[in-house]
């Protein structure tokens, strides 16, 4: 069942479902990460909840006109109207005002949402009968999604990765150093808007799949899941926008597979799950690889303190550093060191002085700012610099094999 | 109130005239709030001169580096960039902001931090080419960062990002340069790199405008002060301006008498 889901193989409604979750994760992931960078992740959750007046406005406007309620073009023009005005008053707020930003997002989500509620409510009293199916937009509901549904979704996913590509360079100077993207000229509170846009258009787009409460988790998770994995920007809108995509594939496969699974929250879900994958076993930022890194880098600590130890003559009495010493066979039981671990601990101890030599030296400085006290000094120079650095320390030279 | 006058109409002063000024302010006020910071100055930048802006903390040092840069909207006043708007200018102007202004974790290298310096030549959708890259890594090269160009920036020490940001301002070539308190925290194989960097900028006929801090260095590193203490103080060469009454006067009691008196002696 699971594997005719994921072939698209699970009817028309199934397919097009599959394909419009994977534009919208592939553009929300991308979009997000825009907005992450900014830091200001948290303002997506205030437009997408800026959505639901519009939606309802619309409707009744529509209703009002004799035509069909459940436009979707028509709906989603009112929210992206209504999402617009939500920004715009927040960003009011913010700049104008004196309150944070974290205080607008409060007062602009909670009150257009309360809004929205209202306006719900009322509807589900008018009794048209065509009201049906509005609440999906705040879940998403992909049961009756129509070849022109899916359609929009894809036309509006593209148009909205196409933007983000176009003015990416802008978005990440001004994520990273906005006053130097002031000095240079860029526009930087329009840059901001054009991004807050952009995530707007996410948001509408995907009302339909996964609903206005859970857009946010589409826009976050994913970047926030590729930064586990790359120190590079322009490769975590890239993994972002992969994790995203996949997310939305998977978790519409899966929740096709068996019924009564709801689209939106299955694929948040999913999103979450490579969240925690990431979080867990990312290399270098991972939970697991930094306990780890700590645990190699304490047994380097104990053996390195071990060898000076010994190259000095002096007593071991840290049960743990004698414990490691004996286990590599550099020293016995009795704290002597053997004949591998007088050869070792010589060779700390020169290390040491080279290291020395290296650090105070200016034209080192690339690798003197590898230094950790633990790093054997060939790993990071060549033989003949080396050679150079003994001759300053004189004395016996080593031997080479 | 003469010399004022006459600058207002584009008179010479110290044999420059204003219109060919690097960069001329004009009455600059710049309130965060009720208060000033930054109140009525003008300043007149030297061409090919290396000019230190000092003052006592919360002076309003760097609001009049940003106001003249359009980062903060100033209340009042002007700003001309070779006697023209600023606006017009902007290629012509390479800043370096306070190390503190950005996070360091952000996912970025050393080297797509100097590429940022490129941002005008590079365009919306340029591609990244050979030429960019070699003039971003002679740019790390001068300031002694070459080998750490695919380091993440936060791997780096406080020093070796303020001369990253140095780097970056040199990708643009400019002819004027704005730096704020490069020297803040950094060690002193930074201190020495950059101010050999300025230095042969000024060789080069640059134009270079540092926010500072340190007034033990001011007469070894500069040939022209503006002093600020929210209005202007006092501007001219070294000799002219650093005297101890302008001190006394922009720092007031903050400073030492001693202090003054030491600076004074080193002035001869």
């Amino acid at each position: 069942m699971l594997w005719d889901a994921l072939s698209l193989q699970l009817g028309y409604n199934a397919t097009l479902v599959a394909i419009g979750a994977t534009l919208l994760g592939v553009s929300a992931g991308v979009t997000g990460t825009f907005l992450f960078l900014r830091k200001r992740a948290l303002v997506s959750d205030a437009i997408s909840h800026a959505t639901l007046p519009g939606v309802c406005l619309a409707f009744m406007v529509l209703v009002a006109f004799g035509g069909d309620g459940r436009n979707l073009i028509g709906l989603l023009a009112g929210s992206a109207i209504s999402a617009w005005i939500g920004l715009l008053c927040m960003n009011w707020l913010t700049r104008r005002t004196r309150l944070a930003e974290d205080a607008a997002i409060g007062a602009v989500l909670s009150v257009f949402f309360g809004f929205g509620i209202v306006l719900l409510t009322v509807i589900q009293t008018m009794g048209v009968g065509r009201q049906a199916g509005l609440e999906g937009f705040l879940l998403g509901s992909t049961a009756g999604m129509l070849w022109a549904d899916a359609l929009i979704i894809a036309i509006g996913g593209a148009a909205t990765l196409v933007l983000v590509m176009i003015i990416r360079r802008p978005m990440t100077m001004v994520a990273f150093d906005p006053e130097y993207a002031a000095a240079r000229g860029l526009p930087v509170h329009r840059i901001d808007l054009a991004m807050m846009g952009l995530v707007m258009a996410v948001t509408v787009v995907g009302l339909k799949i996964v609903g206005l409460i859970l857009i946010v988790a589409l826009l976050i998770i994913p970047p926030v899941t590729a930064r586990f994995w790359t120190d590079r920007s322009d490769r975590v809108v890239l993994l972002a926008g992969v994790a995203g995509g996949l997310a939305g594939y998977l978790g519409a496969a899966l929740s096709a597979s068996a019924p009564n699974l709801p689209t939106g929250p299955i694929i948040v879900l999913v999103s979450f799950g490579f969240f925690a994958l990431s979080l867990l076993f990312a290399p270098v930022r991972g939970v697991l690889a930094a306990v780890l890194q700590h645990l190699k880098f304490q047994r380097r600590v104990h053996i390195r303190q071990g060898l000076l130890a010994l190259a000095q003559g002096q007593k071991i009495y840290e049960p743990l550093t004698l414990r490691l010493l004996r286990r590599a066979g550099l020293a016995r039981a009795d704290g002597v060191a053997t004949e591998a671990g007088k050869a070792r601990a010589a060779k700390a101890l020169r290390d040491e002085k080279r290291w020395e030599i290296v650090r105070a030296d200016q034209a080192h400085e690339a690798t003197a700012a590898l230094y950790d006290g633990l790093r054997d000094i060939e790993t990071v120079l060549t033989c003949d610099q080396i050679a150079d650095i003994d001759r300053l320390i004189g004395g016996p030279q080593e031997v080479q094999p | 109130m003469m010399l004022e006058l006459a600058a207002d109409q584009g008179v010479s002063i110290a044999g420059h005239s204003l219109d060919d000024s690097p960069l001329a302010i004009r009455g600059l006020t710049v309130s965060y709030g009720q208060k000033p910071a930054v109140f009525s100055v003008d300043m007149t930048v030297q061409p090919g001169a290396m000019t230190a802006i000092i003052g006592p903390n919360g002076a309003g040092k760097s609001t009049l580096l940003k106001a003249a840069l359009g980062i903060v909207s100033p209340l009042s006043g002007q700003v001309t960039v070779y006697g023209k708007p600023l606006e017009q200018q902007r290629a012509r102007i390479a800043y370096v902001p306070q190390r503190a202004s950005v996070d360091w974790d952000f996912p970025t290298r050393v080297i797509d931090v100097v590429l940022m310096g490129l941002s005008r030549q590079l365009g919306l959708l340029g591609r990244i080419r050979a030429r960019h890259m070699s003039r971003a890594m002679d740019c790390l090269n001068r300031v002694g960062m070459r080998d750490f160009a695919d380091r993440q920036i936060g791997q780096l020490s406080g020093g070796q990002q303020q001369r990253v940001f140095l780097a970056r301002a040199l990708a643009q070539e400019a002819d004027l340069y704005l730096l704020d308190e490069p020297f803040a925290g950094v060690d002193a194989a930074t201190e020495k790199a950059i101010i050999a960097v300025l230095k042969s900028l000024k060789e080069a006929g640059k134009t270079v405008v540092v926010v500072h801090h340190d007034l033990a260095t001011v007469t070894d590193y500069f040939d022209h002060v503006f002093l600020i203490n929210t209005r202007k103080v006092a501007e001219g060469t070294v000799a002219e301006a650093f005297t101890a009454e302008s001190l006394q006067s922009a720092y007031g009691g903050r400073l030492a008498t001693a202090q003054i008196d030491q600076i004074s002696r080193a002035l001869g």
